[in-house]
């Protein structure tokens, strides 16, 4: 299983890998964001955590192929399938190794471009907590999605259509977390759904993944 | 017609696009249904004469 | 020449639902056309809403009827899991546009309903919110099917993608009942939701009779549908196979 992993996480970090696209893009939506909406200091720092969510979670999204397709190609999906680890267990590396070259650099990133959005100081730290929380349900989701798609052509906008329905309570949460904490209510709700949501999500949805894979390996 | 008053415009197009969408839906899935029926009926008298020439021509 | 269907039950199928359609039919125009006339013409106008009352006539039904088309998408998936007849299979991408349609009217309906009352087109209320989430999952659904060429890999990977969805959809609107507590509602927004939700206990009886008969309606015209539809799908997969044995020959 490790191996699995460092083979993927080398893969990703290669040239071509697609390792920093995922923060380009992150960035790339938070500076355009004051040019859709207006420069007001005031409105970007009341939409910044939700902002700042959407442009993770989207970068999340455009990284998903990713997670089978090389794979797919070159028909190592299929020996991994009939390698003596469970194809559960397969996903489910797939899924932290895309978590460790994507989300985690985006979770990274946030406080940094936050500064761009003019994020509220009591933000930072339950935005970032929020994304650390969160990120991994997207990758495990995004798996899924990944798993779906993967014999298509031009998957990529399925993709997007099937899974981001999927990230609506992620995305609610999260971003309530950040947005409740800024304005000093109660955000202890959203945090305990969302490290929910991320828990139930990890054990139970590669089974569901897995499921997938055998089928579109037949 | 019943004096619908001030909401007479909200009443009448929340009909008028309801009831357009369900005959909309109606009218296509019967028209898809009779293509279909059409189109296998034309596909299976194809394969059954076919057959029937391959079987006297297998003699 | 080899048998036809593959299995007698498609074929059953057929048959059966031939001689039940105009019965199911008949039923389906006759309680809409009953419901719908009797509330608009024949119900007395709200006190607080004035005419819009009557949109509940289509609302309700029409949102009944999208989420039931999901439950019994739900439930057909299931059966195709477990039971691998692909008559439940068709069934299920049979209901999905229907579905889909309902949850149009519905979000249609609930908009213009509440504009009135709101004075925008449009609220993020929680359970217009809800059917907004259903619709993409709907629109996901379909899709996936479309995308699809082998017709049981097609079966396999929409009806996991349905049982996943279900739950998802229903963690959704639990997320956003909570996303939406906060924010200001109006006391006519609450009331317009509580109208739609509540029928059985808040509306009077005037009321009641033919939304109930509006509903049956509703169900009536669903269970047309999904069998005029079924049959179809069933056809077009028997002449998908018999065009792919041509091409072999």
């Amino acid at each position: 299983m490790i191996a699995l992993l460092m083979r993927d996480l080398k893969l990703a970090i290669r040239a071509g890998g697609g390792f920093g696209l995922g923060l380009a893009f992150f960035l790339i939506v938070v500076v355009l964001v004051p040019f859709g909406v207006g420069p007001n200091s005031g409105l970007l720092s009341k939409i910044a955590p939700g902002v700042l969510w959407l442009g993770a979670l989207l970068a999340c999204l455009l990284s998903l192929d990713r997670i089978f397709a090389l794979d797919w190609e070159d028909g190592s999906l299929d020996l991994l399938a009939t390698a003596p680890l469970p194809l559960e267990a397969i996903v489910s590396v797939k899924a932290l190794a895309h978590w460790l070259t994507t989300g985690l650099p985006l979770v990274l990133a946030a406080p940094v471009f936050a500064i761009l959005l003019n994020l509220p100081i009591a933000g930072y730290g339950p935005l970032v907590l929020s994304l650390l929380i969160g990120t991994p349900a997207l990758s495990v989701i995004g798996t899924f999605g990944a798993a779906l798609t993967v014999g298509l052509k031009r998957g990529g906008l399925l993709l997007s259509l099937l899974v981001l329905p999927l990230y609506v309570p992620t995305l609610i949460f999260g971003a309530e977390m950040a947005r409740r904490s800024i304005e000093g209510l109660n955000a202890q709700t959203s945090l305990l759904m969302l490290a929910g949501i991320t828990c139930a999500v990890i054990a139970l949805l590669p089974f569901a993944s897995a499921a997938v894979l055998r089928v579109n390996l037949r | 017609m019943p004096d619908l008053g001030k909401y007479a415009e909200a009443v009448l197009s929340s009909y008028a696009i309801s009831l357009g969408l369900i005959v909309a839906l109606v009218v296509l899935s019967v028209l898809r249904a009779r293509k279909v029926k059409a189109q296998l009926a034309e596909v299976e008298a194809r394969s059954k004469t076919g057959g029937k020439a391959q079987e006297q021509a297998d003699g | 020449m080899s048998s036809i269907w593959e299995y007698a039950n498609p074929k059953k199928f057929i048959a059966t639902t031939d001689r039940l359609l105009p019965w199911v039919s008949a039923l389906a125009l006759g309680l809409m056309v009953l419901g719908l006339v009797w509330g608009f013409f024949f119900t007395p106008d709200d006190f607080r809403q004035g005419s819009t009352v009557k949109i509940i006539y289509i609302h309700v039904p029409s949102a009944m009827m999208a989420i039931n088309a999901w439950a019994m998408m739900l439930v057909a998936s299931m059966v195709w899991i477990v039971r691998r007849h692909h008559v439940s299979a068709l069934a299920a991408r049979a209901a999905a546009p229907i579905g889909a349609v309902m949850t149009v009217i519905a979000l249609a309906t609930g908009a213009i309903w509440g504009q009135p009352m709101w004075g925008t087109w449009w609220e993020w209320d929680p359970r217009l919110t809800s059917f907004l989430i259903l619709f993409l999952f709907y629109l996901g659904y379909i899709a996936l099917w479309s995308a699809i060429e082998d017709d049981d890999t097609a079966a396999d990977l929409t009806s996991i993608l349905c049982l996943v969805g279900s739950v998802f959809a229903l963690l959704s609107r639990y997320a956003v009942n909570f996303w939406n507590q906060g924010l200001h509602q109006g006391a006519s927004v609450l009331r317009a939701s509580a109208l739609a939700g509540d029928t059985e206990e808040r509306v009077s009886n005037i009321f009641a009779t033919p939304l109930f008969i509006s509903m049956a309606g509703f169900l009536m015209l669903f269970i047309a549908l999904v069998f005029l539809r079924t049959q179809t799908e069933i056809r077009a997969r028997r002449m998908r196979a018999l065009l792919a044995r041509e091409r072999m020959q």
